[in-house]
C-alpha cells in the first residue's frame, strides 16, 4: 500500500467529503490560499473556492457558531480552529450551545457540525499554543472526541466525523503531520468507539493517545528486546470511549499504564482508571498507572518542556515497575 | 382593503395572544403550577408581532431568554408551550427545555437561548447556510440591549456583514441588561450606532407601536431576501414585569413603569384600529374571547398532559449512527 503523512491523510478525508457531498465546506483562520497554519487544507481553495473552503476573520465565536447555526441548517460544516487552545474562546458555542442543541430541544435538531483542531507540545510555542485539552470535553455530554495517532485512522476517523449527524471535535497532534503510514487510495471509514491495539502483548496494557501511541510503540519495540510484552491499545475516540477493547486486554494482562500529553489531574487517563477499578479491578494484579503531562500550562524552554511531558525513558520506566510490582 | 383589513387583525390578535399567555404563565408561575423560571415578555409585544408579520413560515428565527413572544409571533402552538413550561413530555421539548428553551424547527424556531447573545451566531450560521443554498430564507436574530455588550455580537455582526448574509439583528432595548440600567452597562443610548462600525445600516424604531416595527423591519428582511445583507435593528421598548419572575426590581421606580404604560402597545394599536375605523369593537372582543378559550385550553392541555418519563432523561443526547 502506498504511504503518505498524517497531514496528507487528513487532507484527503477532507477533499473525498467535498466531492462527494455539496452541503460540505471548511471554515476557519487562513485555511483559504495558504491552507491553515500547518497547511492541511493546502490546494482545497484552488480546487473548490471561496464558497466551500472559506477563510474567516480571526473571530472563534462566530467561526463556530456560525458552522453550527450552519448545520443546524442542514449543511456538513468542518471548521479548523488553529490551536485546541482557542476551543474555550468559542467554549459557550461549542458546550452550551453544539453540544446541548439537541438534548434541550427534546431531540428536534440535527448537528452535524466538525471541529478540527490542533493539540499537542513539543515545538516550544509555550502555554497558548501547547495544550493538550481534550478532557475538557470529555466532560460535556453532547460531543463526540476524535483522537488519531496514525495516516491511516486519521482519514477513516474524520471520514466518519464528517458523516456522523452529531458534533464532532477532530483533534490533530501537530508532531504527527508529517508522520507517514499506509493509506489506501478508496474512500473508506472507521467507526467511532473501536480501540484498536496498536500492538499485542502479555505483560503490560498500555493505553496511549495522538504521538504518545508513537512513544509508546518505539518503547515496546525496545522492551520486546528485554523480554516484556507489551500490549498497546490506542482508544482512537474518547467519546465514544471502547472500554471492551480495554477490559479484554486487563483480564490477559492485569497490569494497566495509560500515557497522555493531556496533564494528569482529571485527564482522560482519569476516567479510564477509574473505570477499570470499577469493572475489572478483579483482573488487576497492580494499581493503574497514569503518567501524564505535569499539571503546569506548557513552558517554552526546551528543557522545561521535555520535563513536564512524558518521555519514552518515562514510559519505559512506568512499564518496568509495574512488571515488578 | 379586505386583506390589509385581515392582516392588522392578525397583527392585533397575535399581540393579544402574547400578552394573555404571559399573563397566564406568570399567574401559574405564582400558584406554584410551573417548576423553574420565568422572564415574561409583557410590553413587549409589538417587536415580536411587527418583525415576524414580515416573515414567512419556513424564515428563521433566534430567540432569548424572553422568548415566549416571539415563539407566539412566530407561529408556535399555544398547548405545547404551555405544556413545555409544564415539564410535560407533550411539550415542545419533552420537558427537557422549558420557558428558555422553546424551539420548533417545523416552523423556523430555532430556540430560545438561555444564553444572553448566544443566539447570535448561529442566526449567522443560519443566514450563511440559506446564503449557501441560495433557498431564499432570511433569519431575524432577537436580542436584548444586554447582549450587544457580548463579543459573539461583535464577532457575527462583522462576519454577516463582510459575507452579506440574509440576516436581520432585532435588538430588543428594554433598557435594562437583567438589572442593570443601559447607562450603567454602554457608553451609548443608541445600540444601533454600533451598525457604522460594521459598514450595515441602523434603523432606530419605536418598539411599542407594532406598525412602525413592522415597516422597518419589513424593509430590512427584504434587503436581506435580495441579498444586500444585514441590517441592525434597534426597537425601544420596556418590560412590565421584572427581569425574572420575582425580581424586586431595586433599580428601576414604579413611576416608571407606570409611565411607559401609558404608552402600551396593545391599547395604542387597538385605539388606532377603532378610530380609523378598520376594526369595530364587537370584532376586537370577538377576537379576544377566541383567544381565551385558547389559552384555557392549552392550559387544559397541559395539565392534564403525562409528564415525561424519569428514564427518558437520558434520550435525544445523539443522533443514533451506524458506528
Amino acid at each position: 500500500m502506498r504511504e503518505i503523512t498524517f497531514r496528507e491523510a487528513i487532507r484527503e478525508a477532507l477533499d473525498e467529503a467535498l466531492r462527494s457531498d455539496a452541503k460540505v465546506f471548511l471554515m476557519g483562520e487562513d485555511i483559504g490560499p495558504l491552507g491553515g497554519a500547518f497547511t492541511v487544507t493546502k490546494g482545497l481553495f484552488d480546487k473548490y473556492g471561496r464558497k466551500r473552503v472559506r477563510n474567516t476573520p480571526i473571530s472563534e465565536v462566530a467561526i463556530v457558531g456560525a458552522a453550527t447555526g450552519a448545520a443546524m441548517a442542514g449543511l456538513r460544516p468542518i471548521t479548523e480552529i488553529m490551536f485546541c487552545d482557542f476551543l474555550p474562546l468559542a467554549g459557550d458555542q461549542i458546550i452550551n450551545q453544539a453540544a446541548k442543541m439537541r438534548y434541550m430541544f427534546g431531540g428536534q435538531v440535527k448537528v452535524p457540525l466538525t471541529i478540527r483542531t490542533i493539540l499537542g507540545a513539543g515545538l516550544s510555542a509555550a502555554a497558548h499554543h501547547s495544550q493538550s485539552n481534550e478532557a475538557l470535553f470529555m466532560h460535556t455530554p453532547g460531543l463526540k472526541l476524535v483522537i488519531p495517532s496514525t495516516p491511516y485512522d486519521a482519514k477513516g476517523l474524520l471520514k466518519t466525523a464528517i458523516l456522523d449527524d452529531n458534533p464532532v471535535i477532530y483533534f490533530e497532534h501537530r508532531c504527527l503531520y508529517d508522520s507517514k503510514g499506509p493509506v489506501p487510495e478508496n474512500s473508506y471509514s472507521i467507526s467511532f468507539g473501536r480501540a484498536d491495539v496498536k500492538k499485542e502483548g502479555r505483560d503490560v496494557t498500555l493505553i496511549a493517545t495522538a504521538e504518545m501511541v508513537i512513544k509508546s510503540l518505539s518503547v515496546a519495540e525496545e522492551l520486546e528486546q528485554e523480554g516484556i510484552s507489551v500490549e498497546v491499545i490506542d482508544p482512537r475516540t474518547l467519546n465514544p470511549l471502547d472500554m471492551e477493547t480495554i477490559y479484554e486486554s486487563v483480564k490477559k494482562t492485569g497490569r494497566v499504564l495509560i500515557v497522555h500529553e493531556a496533564v494528569l489531574t482529571c485527564g482522560p487517563g482519569a476516567e479510564i482508571a477509574a473505570r477499570i477499578s470499577e469493572e475489572a479491578f478483579d483482573y488487576l494484579d497492580a494499581p493503574v498507572k497514569r503518567l501524564a503531562t505535569k499539571d503546569v500550562p506548557i513552558p517554552m524552554a526546551p528543557v522545561l518542556e521535555d520535563f513536564v511531558i512524558p518521555q519514552k525513558e518515562d514510559i519505559k520506566i512506568a512499564i518496568k515497575s509495574l512488571r515488578n510490582f | 382593503m379586505e386583506n390589509k383589513r385581515n392582516f392588522l387583525a392578525g397583527l392585533y390578535a397575535s399581540m393579544y395572544k402574547i400578552r394573555r399567555f404571559e399573563q397566564e404563565a406568570v399567574k401559574l408561575f405564582h400558584n406554584k403550577e410551573l417548576p423553574g423560571w420565568l422572564h415574561s415578555y409583557i410590553g413587549e409585544e409589538a417587536v415580536a408581532v411587527g418583525v415576524c408579520a414580515s416573515l414567512n413560515r419556513d424564515d428563521y428565527i433566534t430567540s432569548t431568554h424572553r422568548g415566549h413572544g416571539h415563539c407566539i409571533a412566530k407561529g408556535a402552538d399555544l398547548k405545547r408551550m404551555m405544556a413545555e413550561l409544564y415539564g410535560k413530555e407533550t411539550g415542545y421539548c419533552k420537558g427537557k427545555g422549558g420557558s428558555m428553551h422553546i424551539a420548533d424547527f417545523s416552523i423556523g424556531i430555532l430556540g430560545a437561548n438561555g444564553i444572553v447573545g448566544g443566539g447570535i451566531p448561529i442566526a449567522t450560521g443560519t443566514a450563511l447556510a440559506s446564503q449557501y443554498l441560495e433557498d431564499g430564507r432570511v433569519t431575524v436574530c432577537f436580542f436584548g440591549d444586554g447582549a450587544s455588550n457580548q463579543g459573539g455580537f461583535h464577532e457575527s455582526l462583522n462576519l454577516a456583514s463582510l459575507w452579506k448574509l440574509p440576516v436581520v439583528y432585532v435588538c430588543e432595548n428594554n433598557l435594562y441588561a437583567e438589572t442593570t440600567p443601559q447607562a450603567d452597562h454602554q457608553p451609548i443610548r443608541d445600540i444601533a450606532d454600533r451598525a457604522k462600525s460594521y459598514n450595515m445600516p441602523g434603523v432606530i424604531i419605536d418598539g411599542n407601536d407594532v406598525l412602525a416595527v413592522y415597516e422597518e423591519t419589513n424593509k430590512a428582511v427584504e434587503r436581506a431576501r435580495a441579498g444586500r445583507g444585514p441590517t441592525l435593528v434597534e426597537c425601544k421598548t420596556y418590560r412590565y414585569r421584572g427581569h425574572w419572575e420575582g425580581d424586586p426590581e431595586v433599580y428601576r421606580t414604579k413611576e416608571e413603569v407606570k409611565e411607559w404604560k401609558k404608552r402600551d402597545p396593545l391599547k395604542k394599536f387597538k385605539k388606532y384600529l377603532l378610530e380609523n375605523d378598520i376594526i369595530q369593537s364587537k370584532e376586537i372582543s370577538f377576537v379576544e374571547k377566541k383567544i381565551e378559550d385558547e389559552i384555557k385550553d392549552a392550559v387544559k392541555y397541559a395539565q392534564a398532559s403525562p409528564p415525561p418519563r424519569p428514564e427518558s432523561a437520558l434520550e435525544d443526547l445523539y443522533v443514533e449512527q451506524g458506528g
